[in-house]
């Protein structure tokens, strides 16, 4: 159980070794937090030193995205080990490339089942623990490029638009359950994901995405742009003509 | 673990009345005829009673099991032995509408009549009488409790006294009150003389405390905790006792016991969501409530809610914070830490935080209950909203403080606790268990705070 002050007691990271998804861990864990999973597909490299602190538990376990039949059990498993799970944060995600995607669709279904299937069960399975228990906070990466679709990353884009409209409905589905969910929409982020990639403009670092989120977080807000101003340019770039949005130069 | 629960009924998101940290529960009405049988249906996470919701945090809460609300029962007057055996549902509101104009007063009053008396049991509650009165459990004589088992015992002092022990101050989760039998204080009018005196330093209001305290029944202190300088802590010292028949007026003595409580307004729904507390108005709040006072008056007459309940004239005033809600922070240190105490306070004024509420008090001596708050020494209460600021490290280094002086702090106010900060304050905890562990195997009863704190 959280207390009043919006500090959890147990946090969940789902992709583990996510940048962004560690970054909120970091702004979220308090001296109330006793414990932390970092739950990925290689547990040996989520680096649990990085969260090394008196009185914190930081456990990290085997979790594949794209089993989607394992989920549930692995949630069930998580509340059985360590009690209620107060905030739970869904940071798994892959970017893909364009050219894999073009030489072998078969690569895009897998970014796809991973971003969004693999989102979806995920978010399920955490939802309904946090109804079973009455209470629970759910951060949910989204990302802007679902906001509008670009030639650039329209696969990956796709799936966040996908997980970003099922979360909203989600948070939705469980007001008034004592759960809520956040979505989180951050821009171009200058993390190992990225790495290589032409930075696009209002580019943003995975800590200030976490110091955003966690205020986000504790204020209750559904939605929560990294940074703020990209809510506004998302705005316009929305209702742009398609022929002048293919061309504007967004990296 | 929850195969086997029946299905789940509609549930609705309980806070407590700092409005924070809501979970949902499934709000279940029953009476004295009905509670066994919701007890018996109580799904894997258990049950909780409540009250009138007025703990600050979440021990009237319970995600994702059941939260029982017990309907008031009746007052039975024993005017043979000056006592009364109340349902445990039954609010002190309710119950000095009965009780005064017969001539009597509660034991204990806390700031509000909008507790119950099984929540005034379960968390032990003080007032401005307990230098001298001690806490509500120290007055009650018998409590009957429905176990986990459904079973009813009778409990007292003289009759199972750790289980009743346990049950004062322990936050409904030793079993179900249904009712209660407590002494009640004869009371000649409905008034009350009261002494009130500026003082401009907190060592002014210290000083005058520690002198005046045995004479008075009723004695607690405001502090103005954004005054600066030399006045730190300045504040507004009351002093009160039940007045007499002959210090009543002749227009006033007509009709010596009359009582009347009324609301005068309420807090609209839709505050902003910051609410309306910040320095710039609590300034000038503090400023006019310390200038308000009289440096000196002595034997005022007040009526009964006007010295005791003063926040209960305003309707839901707890939403002055705004939708993100607030938390009180109440600690007790003993005598020999008061430098602590002053030190809080400096720190306090030194953050100029936008506080208004504030309480100082001298505790008596504690009674035998494992987990009730008050010792001797001083306490301090002050109302913080939480959306003002990040309050945490601030809470947390005053925690350290007031253990390390031995203090503690009050379970029905706590919001902000961890389960370490709790147990160094309350050092019999396993003394509690062992005895919460023999009614109560399966572990039926639990709160949002059960849970938070690992209580049980």
């Amino acid at each position: 159980m959280q207390n009043a002050l919006h500090e959890a007691q147990t946090i969940v990271v789902l992709g583990g070794t996510s940048e962004i998804g560690r970054a909120i861990a970091a702004e979220l864990v308090t001296p109330a937090t006793r414990t932390l999973v970092l739950a990925c597909r290689r547990p040996d490299e989520a680096n649990p030193a990085a969260f090394a602190r008196e009185g914190l538990e930081v456990v990290t376990t085997y979790f594949d995205a794209a089993a989607t039949d394992t989920h549930d059990p692995f949630v069930r498993g998580l509340a059985a080990d360590h009690g209620d799970l107060d905030v739970v944060v869904v940071a798994f995600g892959q970017l893909g490339d364009q050219a894999d995607f073009d030489a072998d669709p078969s690569a895009a279904a897998e970014v796809v089942h991973v971003n969004y299937t693999g989102a979806v069960t995920a978010c399920l399975a955490v939802a309904g623990q946090m109804k079973r228990q009455g209470h629970g906070h759910i951060a949910v990466l989204s990302s802007v490029a679902g906001e509008r679709a670009r030639a650039a990353n329209y696969v990956y884009g796709s799936s966040k638009a996908g997980l970003d409209a099922f979360a909203q409905g989600l948070g939705d589905a469980v007001h008034g359950a004592g759960v809520r969910v956040t979505v989180v929409r951050p821009g171009f982020v200058h993390s190992r994901m990225t790495r290589g990639m032409k930075s696009a403009p209002f580019a943003t670092t995975p800590r200030v995405v976490g110091e955003l989120t966690a205020e986000a977080m504790r204020k209750g807000k559904h939605t929560v742009w990294t940074p703020g101003i990209l809510r506004y340019v998302f705005m316009v770039l929305r209702h742009l003509p398609r022929p002048v949005f293919r061309r504007l130069p967004l990296g | 673990m929850d195969a086997n629960d029946p299905a789940p009924a509609p549930r609705v998101e309980l806070t407590g009345f700092g409005l924070t940290n809501p979970s949902a529960a499934s709000l279940v009405e029953i009476d004295v005829a009905t509670a066994a049988a919701a007890i018996k249906d109580l799904p894997s996470r258990g049950g909780i009673a409540r009250g009138l919701g007025r703990s600050y945090g979440d021990p009237a809460q319970n995600g994702g099991g059941h939260v029982l609300r017990l309907a008031p029962g009746s007052i039975v007057v024993d005017e043979s032995d000056h006592t009364a055996t109340v349902g445990a549902g039954v609010s002190i509101d309710d119950l000095l509408r009965v009780l005064v104009p017969r001539g009597y007063f509660v034991p204990v009053t806390p700031g509000t009549r909008y507790v119950t008396v099984g929540g005034a049991i379960a968390s032990d509650i003080h007032g401005k009488n307990h230098h001298l009165d001690g806490s509500f459990g120290t007055h009650v004589t018998n409590i009957r409790l429905m176990l986990a088992d459904t079973t009813i015992v009778e409990i007292g002092p003289d009759r199972d006294p750790e289980l009743f022990w346990a049950t004062v101050g322990g936050m409904g989760l030793t079993g179900l009150m249904l009712d209660a039998t407590f002494r009640l204080l004869p009371i000649e009018t409905s008034r009350i003389s009261v002494d009130t005196y500026r003082l401009g330093s907190l060592d002014e209001v210290m000083t005058e405390m520690v002198a005046s305290e045995s004479d008075f029944r009723y004695s607690v202190a405001w502090l103005d905790l954004l005054a600066t300088g030399r006045h730190v802590g300045r504040g507004v010292l009351t002093n009160g006792a039940h007045a007499t028949a002959g210090q009543l007026t002749a227009a006033e003595a007509g009709d010596p016991l009359e009582y009347r409580a009324d609301q005068l307004a309420v807090m609209p729904p839709l505050v902003p969501p910051s609410g309306v507390i910040n320095k710039l108005t609590v300034k000038a709040f503090n400023e006019m409530w310390y200038r308000k006072a009289p440096r000196s008056r002595r034997g005022e007459l007040q009526s009964i809610p006007t010295y005791f309940h003063p926040l209960d004239l305003v309707g839901h005033w707890n939403r002055v914070y705004g939708s993100e809600g607030f938390v009180q922070y109440q600690f007790h240190v003993p005598d020999d830490a008061v430098d602590v105490m002053v030190s809080i306070i400096h720190r306090l004024a030194a953050a100029q935080l936008p506080i208004f509420m504030t309480v100082l008090k001298r505790f008596g001596p504690g009674n035998p209950a494992p987990l009730s708050f008050p010792q001797s020494g001083w306490q301090l209460a002050i109302d913080i909203g939480v959306a003002r600021r990040r309050i945490g490290p601030l809470l947390g280094a005053f925690d350290r403080m007031v253990l390390d002086a031995g203090g503690r702090h009050y379970l029905a106010k706590d919001a902000t606790m961890t389960p370490e900060t709790f147990r160094r304050g309350y050092p019999r905890l396993a003394e509690w268990q062992d005895i919460r562990a023999r009614v109560d195997p399966a572990g039926v009863w639990a709160s949002d705070q059960s849970r938070r704190l690992r209580i049980t």
